[in-house]
């Protein structure tokens, strides 16, 4: 009843075309932005910053970064780790060997190299696709954390290959506390999601589609499949190495190349699956999914065992958690396939309908 | 769907809060235990972790420290580092400002935890691994590198090598095979000046994580023809290790492996392979220490045990769970003495007894410890405190101690930690503080 359009006109192409046609969407958005930055400093634990928010929003940005290669592009990739890492082995080493750098450049800088070395581990893609592709992404994959051992110049020497991130600021303030860093993060991610999602309704993200959805359809009509495939890695490698970087300096502020192995791709793939493929609401809703419904389980499993007195040791939580967790992503698959951001957008278009549907 | 998910946690976390903050009250002291019990080294967790709170146990039992109970949660880390942080954050709202050290055991982990431990000032005890060039308090002052460095040990098995050759090891060749990680990699610098010292030639074989293939290693193994193999393995890499020394012939007695490689979860399960290899260690094995005998009398007699396979009480790596148990517990009673006793202490009280920890001989034999930790006299400037170890010999059936203590080469080890740690100092913009007056 509330969530109707009845009664909104759009006078202007401008009002046609922006990202939120529903004033009730953009109104619950607001809310929402502002409940992010205002509202959650104001009652949230350090608990809930440094293990919960912090690391959600930044999964969720290297989720997005997949999700314009894999969702809107249709390349599988299974080395997003693997650029992530660049990006913060790339942040660490512009900050060390650049005197007096601002952090900001520092990080774009890192996203531009993670954006070189996916163009690099792109070119595959102009000759094969699918699961071939995958597997050759799979090479950057162990290619770039082979790298970053082999190397000890890329670690400042470090007799443990683990680099330390520096401490971060901005025009005199430091950002040293939970809080900040969380402001930070949320403030690099609501940008970059922006930018992503205007670049997903531009030429370039319908070309992105276009190649997806069938290739040679797409180089009919005069897409030309080199630039746009590989643009395609540059974005997405880009937001990866953003992701990597804020990863290493506002989460867990020392990292070493072993971290960012296979797994973590996997994750990160599995945000965009569950999430929704081709969406971006689909990173963010993936990214909690993934991330908070452990630590949910971890935090309810033990004390509802106790309080009804089962006889449970961590570790039997331990694998509980893993296999509630595996029965819940092939619950929503099979509901679902499309994932979590396509049943956000079934539920908006009943709400439309509601409480008269036809 | 996200906002009611994230309400949904809120109410979850909250409720588990609540419950956590009755552990806090007076007369208490809260261990955050971050331990793994599943993944691929739940085995050695199992026992590590299982030591550990049965000591805990023990001593509530016989009346805590000066009454002060100690309590304790565990947090599953899988050995994975997100997870640890996550676990941490958990664990040191429900501690409060009344936090027992912090035993992540896992080199990774302890990295991430140096920055947030020094800032929530709780102590982080990395004994036997982690960050090693911790051992400087002056920029450390939050984080005990204690008993041992991976260095220390390192050097103290050249030493060991050394003394096996008539006090010469010029123109030998020593393979340091190693776990591809921080683990594996710190100790490489001591030894690369070793060599440089003594006249060998060091090779140098990585070998990726998990460590369950290893032919290509090995081949190179059989190719170079080492007179020794150092060994830094951990988990399901040490059995792998040891059966494939067997299939190219080389001698187990000339294998040496780290204290994470020298346990019964490595040698029972390679068989037959495993007879002759030696490893470093500072705890002994077998239920003939005193303490351990008395756990398995009070806290298994009385059903409170955490081991659910007891066949693991008195292994390696249970007895070394309760020399972690052993040091917390004494750094609690030595902060009491100084700060009040019978009464819960802060960690930066913790952090300071921790610093000032003397346990000689007589201690550990008062307390039925002996052969359990070497004699250990921490400083601000040295927070490692001993840097001794034994070598053991596992004789197909049990591990049996084959030297006394070796110390490690400290006039070689030590600047370098200085000098690393300084370094860090300049990256993070820390200002030493100065020992002199820590006292």
């Amino acid at each position: 009843m509330l969530y109707r359009e009845a009664g909104q006109f759009k006078a202007s192409f401008a009002e046609d075309m922006q990202i939120f046609p529903i004033r009730q969407d953009r109104i619950a958005i607001g809310l929402l932005l502002a409940f992010a930055f205002f509202g959650i400093p104001l009652f949230a634990s350090e608990y809930w910053f440094s293990a919960i928010l912090i690391p959600f929003l930044i999964f969720a940005l290297a989720a997005l970064g997949l999700n314009i290669l894999t969702g809107y592009c249709g390349q599988l990739s299974l080395g997003t780790a693997a650029f992530m890492a660049v990006g913060a082995y790339a942040a660490y080493n512009f900050q060390l060997r650049v005197e007096g750098i601002p952090i900001l450049v520092s990080f774009v800088l890192a996203g531009f190299t993670a954006a070189a070395v996916g163009v690099l581990f792109g070119l595959p893609s102009l000759r094969i696709k699918g699961f071939y592709l995958a597997v050759a992404t799979l090479a950057a994959q162990f290619f770039i954390v082979w790298v970053l051992t082999k190397f000890p110049w890329l670690s400042n020497n470090s007799s443990s290959g683990v680099i330390s991130a520096q401490k971060i600021q901005i025009l005199g303030f430091s950002f040293d506390t939970p809080v900040s860093k969380y402001l930070l993060v949320l403030g690099i991610v609501v940008v970059m999601a922006l930018a992503a999602k205007n670049l997903a309704r531009s030429g370039t993200g319908r070309a992105w589609m276009a190649v997806r959805d069938m290739d040679v359809a797409a180089q009919v009509i005069g897409i030309p499949l080199m630039h746009t495939k590989l643009t395609a890695f540059a974005v997405s490698s880009f937001y990866c190495g953003v992701a990597g970087a804020l990863y290493a300096f506002c989460y867990l502020g020392s990292v070493e190349p072993d971290g960012f192995n296979l797994d973590l791709s996997f994750r990160i793939l599995f945000m965009v699956i569950i999430g929704g493929v081709g969406t971006v609401l689909g990173s963010f809703l993936g990214a909690a999914f993934i991330l908070l419904l452990p630590i949910f389980l971890d935090n309810t499993l033990l004390p509802t065992a106790h309080a009804l007195g089962l006889p449970f040791s961590n570790a039997t939580v331990s694998h509980i958690q893993f296999m509630v967790f595996g029965a819940l992503i092939m619950f929503f698959l099979i509901v679902e396939p499309h994932g979590l951001a396509r049943l956000w957008q079934i539920t908006k278009e009943k709400l439309r309908l509601w409480p008269f549907p036809h | 769907m996200k906002r009611i998910a994230l309400a949904v946690a809120a109410a979850a976390t909250l409720a588990v809060g609540s419950i956590g903050t009755a552990h806090a009250q007076a007369k208490e002291q809260f261990f955050p235990i971050l331990s793994y019990r599943v993944g691929p080294y739940g085995a050695n967790g199992q026992s590590l972790f299982g030591g550990m709170i049965d000591y805990l146990q023990y001593v509530n039992m016989k009346g805590g420290v000066n009454g002060v109970m100690m309590t304790w949660e565990e947090c599953e880390t899988e050995y994975n580092n997100a997870k640890g942080v996550e676990c941490y954050e958990r664990l040191k709202g429900k501690a409060g400002a009344n936090s027992a050290p912090v035993f992540p055991l896992s080199t990774g982990i302890s990295y991430a935890l140096i920055d947030k431990s020094a800032a929530d000032k709780i102590p982080l005890a990395m004994v036997g691994y982690g960050r090693t060039d911790a051992v400087d308090g002056s920029v450390f002052p939050f984080a005990f590198t204690m008993v041992g460095t991976y260095q220390m040990q390192a050097t103290a098995i050249v030493k060991y090598l050394k003394d096996q050759n008539k006090g010469s090891l010029a123109g030998k060749k020593i393979a340091y095979m190693y776990h591809d990680s921080a683990y594996g990699k710190e100790p490489i610098v001591a030894l690369e000046a070793e060599a440089r010292v003594n006249k060998f030639e060091l090779v140098q074989i990585p070998v990726a994580h998990p460590g369950n293939e290893q032919g290509a290693q090995w081949l190179k193994v059989r190719q170079e023809r080492p007179d020794y193999v150092i060994f830094w393995g951990w988990g399901v890499m040490n059995q792998t290790a040891l059966k494939a020394a067997q299939k190219v012939g080389f001698p187990r007695e000339k294998m040496i492996g780290s204290w994470w490689a020298g346990s019964e979860e490595d040698t029972v399960p390679a068989g037959d392979a495993a007879k002759g290899y030696m490893s470093a260690t500072w705890n002994v094995a077998g239920k003939d220490v005193p303490l351990v005998a008395d756990i398995e009398k009070v806290v298994y007699g009385a059903g409170k045990g955490n081991l659910s396979d007891k066949s693991k009480l008195g292994s390696i790596l249970y007895n070394r769970g309760v020399s972690y148990g052993v040091l917390a517990v004494e750094a609690i009673r030595k902060a009491q003495e100084k700060y009040g006793k019978g009464k819960t202490m802060s960690g930066e009280q913790i952090a300071w007894a921790m610093e000032n920890l003397d346990l000689n001989d007589a201690k550990l034999k008062a307390l039925g410890a002996t052969g359990l930790l070497p004699p250990i006299k921490t400083s601000c400037e040295d927070h490692e405190g001993s840097g001794k170890i034994k070598l053991q010999q596992w004789d197909g059936t049990k591990w049996v101690v084959k030297t006394d203590w070796i110390d490690g080469n400290r006039q070689l080890v030590h600047p370098l930690f200085k000098a690393s740690a300084a370094q860090f100092a300049k990256d993070k913009g820390i200002t030493p503080r100065d020992c002199k007056k820590a006292m």
